[in-house]
């Protein structure tokens, strides 16, 4: 029992001024350490990760500099990598999700905020939600053996009505950007409306009761008084959704149809960043393919990253304006 | 004229909140279309052998994904053990000890590493452990799944910790303890229920995510024994049976999607009955 002994001794008479060691003992530095060691290590992390993906892509960057960003050819058997297709897939695929889901998302979140009673918006939105965690992959299981057939059906439509545009040409397949862009609208609503409804909650009551007195109806002191007000917020939320949009991966690889090529046609299949990255990781043969699509990968880090930031940024300055 | 001008008025007042009202009615209708769908589709296709038996070769019917439920649970478990210390001693830090400069870059960052797309996790585990050890493991896809983790147990640790009211914790520093002694006998008993449901729905979260498990856990149409073999997990098995061109991998694929949306969703469910008991919570 050497070790009790030495425990007693240390412990003696206190001297005036503790060691860093015995404060630690007692318990408040020790809290501190380990938990500004946690909350360092995420900082960590996050700059590891951006130093994996800048020096194992940096074979492709060498290799083809900025041209990697305007080159139309992904070619793995002759070695060139050109990531076009993929940027132009992941944007128009995005925009179609917003162009579809935000007048839906924000319409939504104007009447659970404004019109619907609280209860029977609080449900609802509680229902809405659930959406948002619903997995991708589910999503993208849906979108194979339930969207798509809907959408052949609704082809002839679709042409009818779009088919004089170029967009709207050419064989559909069933897998396509079109399809991508819907799935996409579903999954990112629930985030517009859960975000969007927040802060038009958060506009004080008096913006629109002072309308109102005034004799706007509903629809105007929404529109005109509380829609403005909350503005920010709601682009903010539109600009999470397209940072969700911009990243998904499972939903959209199995509807885009993975084909690397431009078209003008939404009806045509296209390739997406995360899609490609899905599908052509495992199976990447030499360190340049590899490190081809790890570029993709920071490629898709630098977007989301910006978009993200934008999007706090205006989120906290609706709050700050509320507060 | 004026008349004229109030009808327009409360004509397109009328016509704008029935809009509004027709988005609410879709955006709900598509909750109870995707869930009545995979209920009947998938609930009617689930057996016992999708619970206890392997895959079968291909092109032979039967089977199930008993592999891929174990490898899924195997995969959540190294995910806890990788973000919710992490997770939680952050929170901890930023709610008790915070308040400088380093805080508000440690909040931002979990932010920023929030909406890092799960596909670049993926990559970033496949460097860190792949990569050197030139094999798919369990190890890699549990990290990859515990670096997801981490954003929402810092942030849901700080906001329960900060709801404990400031005079519990002044009654115990009162009675004599130190800081860390309040904080660990009195604020983090008092926000436990809290912290643990947000623990729930992370996990819930990440139980469904596939894209970063593609290449670090890889897939298996086998047990996978130990840590250090790739392994199944259910979402990577609806992906891989979805794409496929067999009919009975299709019937599996709606199986998984059923039993993992009923557990994602019934987490979901009970953390907000949860949540919305508890007087803690401002929502």
């Amino acid at each position: 029992m050497a070790a009790s002994s030495t425990t007693i001794t240390s412990a003696g008479p206190s001297r005036p001024a503790r060691s860093f060691f015995q404060r630690l003992r007692g318990g408040d530095e020790a809290a501190y350490l380990i938990t500004f060691a946690a909350a360092a290590s995420i900082l960590l992390v996050t700059a590891l990760l951006v130093f994996e993906l800048y020096t194992n892509s940096a074979l492709s960057r060498a290799k083809f500099g900025w041209s990697f960003f305007v080159t139309q050819t992904w070619d793995p058997v002759a070695g060139q990598y050109g990531a076009l297709p993929f940027i132009y897939g992941t944007l128009v695929t995005s925009a179609l999700a917003l162009l579809i889901g935000v007048p839906l998302g924000v319409g939504a979140a104007i009447f659970l905020a404004e019109l619907a009673p609280r209860a029977i918006s609080d449900g609802l939105t509680f229902l809405i939600e659930l959406l948002a965690a619903v997995p991708s992959v589910i999503y993208g299981l849906l979108g194979v053996f339930v969207l798509i057939p809907i959408l052949r059906t609704l082809e002839p439509a679709i042409r009818a009505v779009l088919g004089w545009t170029p967009l709207f040409r050419g064989a559909f397949y069933g897998v396509s950007l079109f399809s991508a862009g819907v799935v996409l609208a579903v999954m990112i609503i629930p985030f517009i409306i859960s975000i969007s409804r927040e802060v038009i909650l958060a506009v004080p009551g008096d913006q629109r009761e002072a309308a109102l007195a005034l004799g706007a109806t509903r629809w105007e002191s929404t529109w005109d008084v509380v829609v403005p007000y909350a503005r920010k917020g709601i682009a903010g939320s539109i600009f999470l959704a397209l940072a969700r949009a911009l990243g998904e991966t499972m939903a959209v690889t199995m509807v885009i149809g993975n084909d690397p090529k431009i078209k003008a046609s939404l009806l045509a299949p296209g390739y997406s960043i995360a899609a490609v990255i899905a599908n052509e990781f495992t199976e990447a043969t030499g360190q340049l393919y590899t490190s081809a699509l790890i570029e993709l990968g920071l490629v898709l880090f630098a977007l989301t990253i910006v978009i993200n930031a934008v999007a706090r940024l205006l989120v906290a300055g609706t709050g700050d304006r509320n507060a | 004229m004026t008349s004229l001008h109030l009808f327009r008025r409360k004509a397109v007042n009328a016509v704008m909140l029935t809009v509004t009202g027709l988005c609410t009615l879709f955006a709900t209708g598509t909750l109870v279309f995707i869930l009545g769908y995979l209920f009947i589709h998938g609930g009617t296709s689930l057996s016992w052998d999708f619970f206890t038996k392997l895959p079968t070769p291909v092109g032979e019917t039967g089977g199930g994904m008993a592999n891929a439920i174990v490898g899924s649970a195997k995969l959540l478990l190294i995910a806890m053990l990788v973000g919710v210390p992490i997770g939680f001693l952050g929170g901890v830090y930023l709610a008790e000890f915070g308040g400088t400069t380093f805080s508000f870059i440690v909040r931002y960052t979990t932010d920023l590493l929030n909406g890092v797309p799960s596909i670049v996790i993926g990559i970033f585990a496949y460097t860190l452990i792949v990569l050197p050890q030139k094999h798919f493991s369990t190890m890699a896809g549990g990290l990859a799944l515990g670096l997801m983790m981490i954003p929402i147990a810092v942030r849901s640790a700080e906001v329960f910790l900060r709801a404990v009211p400031v005079s519990l914790r002044e009654g115990a520093v009162a009675l004599g303890a130190s800081k860390s002694k309040a904080i660990l006998t009195v604020v983090i008993p008092a926000a436990k229920g809290g912290i643990i449901t947000g623990i729930m729905l992370d996990l819930a979260r990440v139980a469904g995510e596939t894209a970063p498990l593609l290449f670090t856990s890889f897939s298996n149409r086998f047990w996978s024994p130990g840590w250090e073999q790739p392994t199944a997990a259910l979402p990577v098995m609806i992906f891989t049976y979805a794409i496929a061109p067999y009919e009975d991998w299709h019937r599996q694929a709606w199986s998984a999607g059923f039993v993992l949306l009923t557990l994602v969703l019934a987490v979901n469910v009970i953390a907000h009955l949860i949540l919305s008991k508890s007087k803690h919570v401002a929502r």
